[in-house]
């Protein structure tokens, strides 16, 4: 059976990206106990996966660094299952963690949204940020020809990394129009420290084509991929490439602040100046309060991390920086909206549950997710729906129910773990 | 760090970065990590531990999410299919 | 413009949707209308262990009437409904529940129902996770599983296929005197109406005592072959039969998809449909304790219900003391996938004035009153 750890600290931070790593440390000068809870093996999230261990200077050092040298004890490979008032309970590899906490900061990230066609999980088609991901954690694509699609500005990210790794980028595919496109990079030189991330990622792609109201509508292969088809202003054309990396900009991870009670505000976990939740104590950053990038999620972060543990004096200081950073949410929400079209990329027979094989035609046949899910049983595979409901969510407008423990499959025996956790709450 | 690690995908040798996850080792084998519930070979799309598709046996343990483990050396990976 | 219906259902969960087809297939034009969708009650939290039972003979009687009415059907069913004569295996712990296993041998062999006793070994190899030692048991070859939402689906489809006409998300508000009025104001006119909104039920028949008894349940990630039977203590008797205390027993069930449902829970007046991590963890550590391996699965979900409850845990199955023609089908407790079928027999012959299979005494809702005594 399972040993179950006991951690407590006076700030818990869960999510050990920039807003987390970001948080702890501005929660650490206060002298009090920290903990930076993450189920990956090393800290970093996703922008700055793989970069905790590596021996390249990169932006992320400077953090690293400080957290490294910081009293913040850092909980690797152990995932928040489960949330009771003052207190978490996680899993990892061999223990089931019990975390109780004065303070919360939920820093939970956001993942890519998927949308099914035709190919989709034809092996190496990956997410955008799932193939750069896979590069950081050592996939080796040097001479590889990449197809880069979907849409949002992690696509740019994506595209400009790639080639660095030494692969050959045939094409960027963003669904969105030229100029909404034209737009949004003029509108983030704008912002300050944006600008010369900018013109540094127009330099880098110059050479890497990019074409505006473009989407894939196909993937073909044997046993992987071979061929995209693309539908580019009308027309449609194919591409030989190795790996198809699709993703149609980010979702937040609400999961585990809906299960903690915080309210959500227009589908965004809801919080006032000080970062906090509707929740007293527990606080959140990042992603899940709204989708804007690197610089955002590291000053809400700090702003979290000091009002958790009473700073507000220095909290306040950062307001101006944040305000500045916050219009990158909107910039992107205006930019980036997905097109009716890609409602219908989907065949009756392609798949949109990928854990239960479920085509797009069997959920057709019901009017809720709910009805979906119990006869069609989609959602019910070990994603709990995290890849198709999201799908679902944009192709029929439904609305995905509520978030019940555990929050991510656990051993059995982890579950039993739970006993000495308090009643619900609310 | 430019080290290399050693592991075994279906028996076969795979040699990664020092770092690398074990999902990685397993596309640079050129197999498919699953197979799905009406036999399509899946390999990783999400590379956070979201999608599942990455599920592998690791050392004897089976279902393991392969993308959020670090390779180490002589690790035995089978994927399910 | 069709024609108005003649008999018309209040929910369309396993109950509701076995009495459409059954009283479609003798002709009879039938509307039923669902708050919701199909199984968004009860049946979609259910089980569907098909199981013969017998703690009373009214019990037995039923159950045993439904589970050769589901077994007749079973070549008809699609690959969704998932139905599975995997049987029942009783497990005993010791030598009183020995004594169970032998009592309940003898009176289902008096009764025609196949069954063989298990001693400690053969229990073992029967179900190889098992621990040991356990003092035995007794396998119902007879008894399956089905999977409740598209079993629902299935019948409906074939009373649809009959005539039949379902109305979703449409609140029923009142039913009786041969009418029911929708929260909206529609009325529907109707000789007969038929209660098998499960838990709503005693909201339109007043009178009726059935009380919600939460239960809980996980489900695995699919493990293939390792489990071939549904597998129940024998202490689960003295769970259901208890009317008052939180309780847990032993009870998995293998899935078609290879994965494992872990039950079983019962709670009175519990509050809500949120999980509760306590009563969770009992039932798990109860289910360790006969079956350990299963403490190294992945659980994927969790999830309650409610099964609704009558004081002397048979259904009630007949008119309504307060209206002839509003026949209640609902209080079916843990066993409403498995006797949603005989019910739908019992319901249609009471509307048709015909003779019943099985006596029907036992399962009328007047029972209830009298139980009571009424001024």
């Amino acid at each position: 059976m399972d040993s179950v750890k006991h951690l407590r600290f006076d700030v818990a931070v869960v999510g050990a990206g920039p807003a987390g790593i970001a948080a702890a440390l501005a929660a650490a000068d206060s002298g009090r106990t920290i903990g930076l809870i993450d189920d990956n093996p090393t800290a970093g999230g996703q922008i700055w996966r793989g970069a905790y261990n590596s021996a390249r200077p990169s932006a992320s050092s400077i953090w690293f660094d400080r957290l490294n040298k910081s009293a913040v004890q850092i909980v690797r490979g152990a995932r928040v299952f489960h949330a009771a008032a003052g207190e978490l309970a996680a899993e990892s590899d061999d223990s089931v963690i019990q975390i109780s906490y004065g303070k919360l900061i939920l820093a939970t990230g956001a993942r890519e949204l998927f949308l099914p066609f035709p190919g989709w999980t034809l092996p190496n088609v990956m997410g955008a940020g799932g193939l750069q991901a896979f590069v950081k954690s050592g996939l080796e694509i040097s001479g590889k020809r990449i197809v880069v699609a979907g849409t949002g500005p992690l696509l740019l990210a994506v595209a400009a990394y790639a080639s660095k790794c030494g692969a050959k980028v045939i094409g960027i595919c963003e669904q969105t129009t030229r100029p909404k496109m034209a737009r949004f990079g003029l509108k983030m030189m704008l912002i300050p420290d944006k600008a010369a991330e900018a013109l540094r990622f127009a330099y880098n792609l110059r050479s890497i084509p990019h074409w505006t109201d473009c989407w894939p509508v196909a993937a073909f292969g044997n046993r992987r991929l071979e061929t995209v088809r693309i539908s580019r202003q009308g027309q449609t054309s194919e591409i030989a490439c190795d790996y198809l990396a699709c993703g149609f900009h980010l979702i937040p991870n609400l999961e585990l602040p809906r299960m903690c009670g915080c309210r959500l505000r227009e589908s965004f976990v809801a919080v006032d100046e000080y970062q906090q939740t509707s929740v007293s104590g527990i606080f959140c950053a990042g992603e899940p309060t709204g989708i804007g990038g690197l610089e955002l999620a590291l000053v809400e972060g700090e702003i979290a991390g000091y009002a958790a543990t009473n700073w507000e004096d220095r909290a306040k200081h950062l307001f101006a920086k944040r305000a500045r950073h916050q219009k990158v949410v909107r910039i992107l929400q205006d930019a980036f909206p997905l097109r009716p079209e890609l409602k219908n990329l989907a065949r009756p027979d392609t798949l949109v549950c990928r854990c239960e094989d479920v085509p797009h035609e069997r959920l057709c046949e019901h009017a809720s997710w709910r009805a979906a899910k119990l006869h069609a049983r989609c959602g019910m595979g070990p994603c709990q729906g995290r890849i198709c409901a999201p799908a679902a969510e944009f192709l029929f407008g439904w609305q995905i129910d509520s978030v019940r423990p555990p929050l991510f499959p656990v051993r059995c025996s982890s579950l039993v773990a739970l006993s000495s956790h308090s009643a619900p709450r609310n | 760090m430019s080290e290399s690690i050693s592991v075994r995908v279906n028996g076969k040798i795979v040699s990664v970065r020092a770092g690398s996850t074990v999902a990685v080792a397993v596309l640079a084998s050129g197999a498919t990590c699953r197979v799905s519930v009406t036999g399509q070979h899946r390999s990783p799309l999400c590379g956070m531990g979201t999608c599942f598709e990455c599920r592998v046996a690791i050392n004897g343990e089976p279902q393991r999410r392969s993308c959020q483990v670090l390779c180490e050396a002589n690790m035995e990976i089978e994927t399910n299919g | 413009m069709n024609k108005p219906a003649e008999v018309v259902i209040v929910g369309a969960g396993i109950v509701g949707a076995a009495c459409a087809l059954e009283l479609s297939a003798e002709g009879l034009r039938v509307l039923v209308i669902d708050e919701s969708f199909t199984s968004a009650g009860s049946t979609g939290a259910a089980m569907g262990h098909i199981v013969v039972m017998g703690d009373s003979e009214a019990q037995f009687a039923i159950t045993r009437y439904s589970q050769i009415l589901w077994d007749d059907m079973r070549d008809q069913f699609p690959t969704s409904v998932e139905f599975d004569p995997c049987g029942t295996l009783w497990v005993a712990a010791d030598e009183e529940e020995m004594r169970e296993v032998r009592r309940k041998f003898d009176y289902y062999r008096e009764r025609g129902v196949s069954a063989e006793i298990l001693d400690s070994q053969q229990v073992r190899d029967a179900e190889p996770h098992l621990r040991a030692p356990l003092a035995g048991g007794l396998r119902v070859p007879g008894d399956s599983v089905v999977y409740p939402p598209c079993a629902a689906e299935f019948l409906l489809q074939k009373a649809r296929a009959l005539g039949a006409r379902v109305i979703q998300a449409q609140q029923v508000a009142a039913i009786g005197k041969g009418v029911a009025r929708l929260a909206d104001g529609t009325v529907f006119a109707a000789g007969f109406i038929v209660n098998a909104a499960g838990q709503s039920a005693p909201k339109l028949s007043p009178g009726i005592n059935i009380k919600p008894r939460k239960g809980h349940l996980v489900i695995t990630d699919r493990y293939p072959n390792f489990l071939q039977h549904q597998v129940v203590e024998l202490g689960y008797l003295k769970s259901a039969h208890s009317l008052t205390s939180d309780s847990v027993a032993f009870n998995v069930q293998p899935r078609k998809t290879g994965q494992i449902l872990i039950g079983s829970s019962r709670q009175y007046d519990a509050e809500n449909s949120a999980v509760d991590e306590s009563i969770l963890a009992r039932m798990l550590q109860r289910a360790f304790e006969y079956m350990p391996d299963l403490s190294f699965l992945s659980a994927i979900r969790v999830w309650t219900g409610f099964r609704p409850a009558t004081p002397d845990k048979l259904p009630l199955i007949g008119p309504s003391p307060q209206d002839p023609s509003v026949l209640v089908a609902a209080g079916h407790e843990g066993l409403g996938i498995t006797t949603s079928l005989a019910t739908a027999k019992l319901i249609c012959a009471q509307i048709l004035g015909q003779r019943p299979a099985i006596p029907i005494q036992p399962y009328l809702p007047s029972r209830q009153i009298a139980a009571e005594a009424h001024v």
